[in-house]
């Protein structure tokens, strides 16, 4: 019995102090990962990745597959939002910050320009209805007017009499931002009675089953229990964001401050490699960087 | 020779003594410290709002309008303020009286079944983690209430309705407890004044352990109070004070999980999401010392 005690003590103990030793085993291993061996053959380290939820998906299938091929890297993937990430690369806690919007955006100009974007995919976004709404195609117009509550019905644009439910994102989401700033050229408001969920999974189910539903989706979540509508006549497809048609996309950015160490350097670059552009990148409905025909920079400003 | 025969046998007595000291000191040490640095922490970033970024603490507390983003920009918390008392509130007026009557009847009428098989699939509910309540609540709640009553199913009464399931176990437990701690003396004395089973459970078993009963009341508004994740998903959280129950409105739980990992760090409206941390935690603190004041007054 006494020994019993005496073992579960130690025992608690011991997996305390382990507890905390494994933190700094992986802080070691982290700094230690940068400047190993110069022109080695082998890669060694550990990458921490963190921030957007709508760029996981792709770093961790990616991340999968880089370190299939190098066994002595071991890449984390965390989700925790945009911001999130912006600020844990900024403050050196992780190797990489995913982020949806331009750091410009979130964080303080210097310690922005701190940061070294890498621009890894496209993401287009779509305004959808429910598919009860007749409505087939939206003007930016049309657009502001419902999300600052000017218009209520979807009779005044030539729908059905029936009201217009708002399922909006909370105000500080990178996809509302996009939104926002791309379809609407404008900020919205919160209004009362309008709804807000930050998953897409949310707002999908929402926008699909509640009567004169309107929300937005990136494209990869799209498909037939809600209804797309067209933007000025434009269809949201692939080849249209692709080729500068349609407005309304946002780069997914990985930020690294400074430029990266080796390590890192060859993942991304294995990111923006044709194998993962071409492969993963199309697969989970995103769209390659390489495939954009125009570039966009902070200001929204687009080049040919 | 005696004396030095004890002195042995003291010996490992005392060691033993010392490591039980000094393990359970450890151990207490580490919990008040993981205590105060976590309320220092949240103090201290949830106060920088006031201090580092000068917002009036009246305007973050009374204020309607919350737009972090807006020209100028206005933290108005009152609306997640009352999201947040008034579906805990709510919830817990449908969980009480359910969950009284659940301990009565495990109780004093069918004490072998219910104590047997009742209570542990009670308790099963406690398991059952928030995601699932939160998504069944959006499945099944929200499109019910969206045909039945006006309004789009989200909202207030949605979230109390979901908090009232989650918070069942908490008040049917500490119900049960009290209910059956309480002295056989007293209930079979009123038996033997010729006072009916009804009689004794409303005149004698209910106000003696009344105390206990509003502990588990307090517990599970605290419960309610502080549950994120199933009320995000079926409240619909527009930050504005509702006109009805079935309105969108916002809680302070659900603003903090909806943006805190969009904002940056050390940026005023991360600030101010800490602050809404800050008036939770408090709250929690006035929840606790009302559960102590009422076990203060306990009767048994």
């Amino acid at each position: 019995m006494k020994k019993m005690l005496l073992t579960t003590m130690v025992l608690v103990l011991a997996f305390a102090l382990a507890a905390c030793g494994q933190k700094n085993n992986d802080g070691n291993n982290a700094s230690s990962g940068a400047p190993s061996g110069g022109a080695a053959a082998e890669l060694k380290g550990s990458i921490l990745a963190s921030g957007s939820s709508a760029l996981l998906p792709l770093v961790e299938q990616a991340s999968k597959k880089f370190m299939d091929s190098n066994k002595g890297v071991s890449i984390q993937v965390q989700a925790g939002g945009s911001g999130t990430g912006l600020t844990q690369v900024s403050e050196g806690q992780s190797d990489i910050g995913n982020s949806d919007v331009f750091a410009e955006e979130k964080l303080d100009a210097d310690k922005a320009a701190a940061l070294v974007d890498h621009q890894v995919a496209v993401v287009g976004m779509a305004a959808v209805v429910n598919p009860d709404v007749t409505i087939d195609n939206l003007t930016k117009q049309q657009l502001v007017d419902i999300f600052t509550g000017k218009v209520t019905n979807w009779k005044d644009f030539g729908g059905g009499d029936q009201k217009i439910q708002i399922i909006n994102r909370p105000s500080s989401s990178g996809t509302r931002a996009t939104f926002e700033k791309y379809a609407l050229g404008e900020k919205s408001v919160d209004l009362p009675g309008a709804i807000q969920e930050d998953s897409s999974g949310t707002v999908r189910k929402l926008v699909g089953e509640t009567p004169g539903a309107i929300g937005y989706l990136a494209l990869s979540y799209l498909d037939d229990s809600v209804k797309t509508v067209k933007y000025e006549g434009v269809d949201a497809s692939v080849d249209n964001v692709a080729n500068g048609t349609y407005p309304v996309w946002a780069y997914e950015h990985m930020y690294t401050k400074g430029e990266p160490n080796e390590v890192s350097k060859a993942f991304l670059e294995f990111m923006l490699s044709d194998e993962v552009q071409n492969g993963d990148v199309v697969e989970l409905g995103y769209i390659p960087a390489s495939k954009m025909e125009v570039k966009r920079d902070v200001n929204g400003n687009i080049t040919k | 020779m005696a004396q030095s025969l004890e002195r042995q046998k003291a010996k490992p007595h005392l060691v033993e003594e010392w490591v039980g000291k000094i393990y359970t000191l450890i151990c207490i040490l580490f919990l008040i410290i993981t205590i105060v640095s976590l309320v220092y922490f949240v103090a201290s970033k949830g106060l920088s709002t006031f201090f580092v970024n000068h917002v009036n603490v009246a305007d973050l507390l009374t204020g309607l309008k919350w737009s972090p983003d807006g020209e100028p920009a206005l933290y108005g918390a009152l609306p997640f303020i009352f999201g947040s008392f008034s579906t805990s509130l709510l919830a817990a007026l449908i969980a009480a009286p359910l969950s009284f009557c659940a301990a009565v009847f495990m109780i004093e009428i069918a004490p072998k079944f219910g104590r047997k098989f009742l209570q542990p699939v009670i308790e099963l509910l406690a398991g059952i983690p928030s995601v699932v309540y939160g998504f069944v609540g959006l499945s099944v709640i929200v499109p019910f209430f969206r045909d039945v009553f006006p309004g789009q199913g989200v909202g207030i009464a949605a979230g109390a309705l979901v908090l009232s399931i989650m918070i069942l176990p908490t008040i049917t437990t500490i119900a049960t407890d009290a209910l059956a701690a309480l002295p056989k003396g007293l209930k079979e004395g009123s038996y033997a004044l010729g006072a009916t089973r009804w009689q004794t459970i409303y005149r004698i078993v209910l106000p003696t352990t009344l105390p206990a009963l509003m502990t588990g009341i307090v517990l599970g508004i605290a419960r309610a109070f502080g549950e994120a994740l199933a009320v995000q998903m079926v409240i619909g959280n527009a930050p504005h004070i509702p006109r009805s129950l079935f309105e969108s409105a916002s809680t302070l739980t659900s603003a903090i999980t909806l943006n805190m990992g969009n904002t940056a760090t050390g940026t005023v409206a991360n600030n101010a999401l800490w602050s809404l941390a800050l008036i939770l935690m408090l709250m929690t603190f006035v929840f606790v010392f009302i559960v102590r004041w009422l076990e203060g007054r306990s009767k048994i």
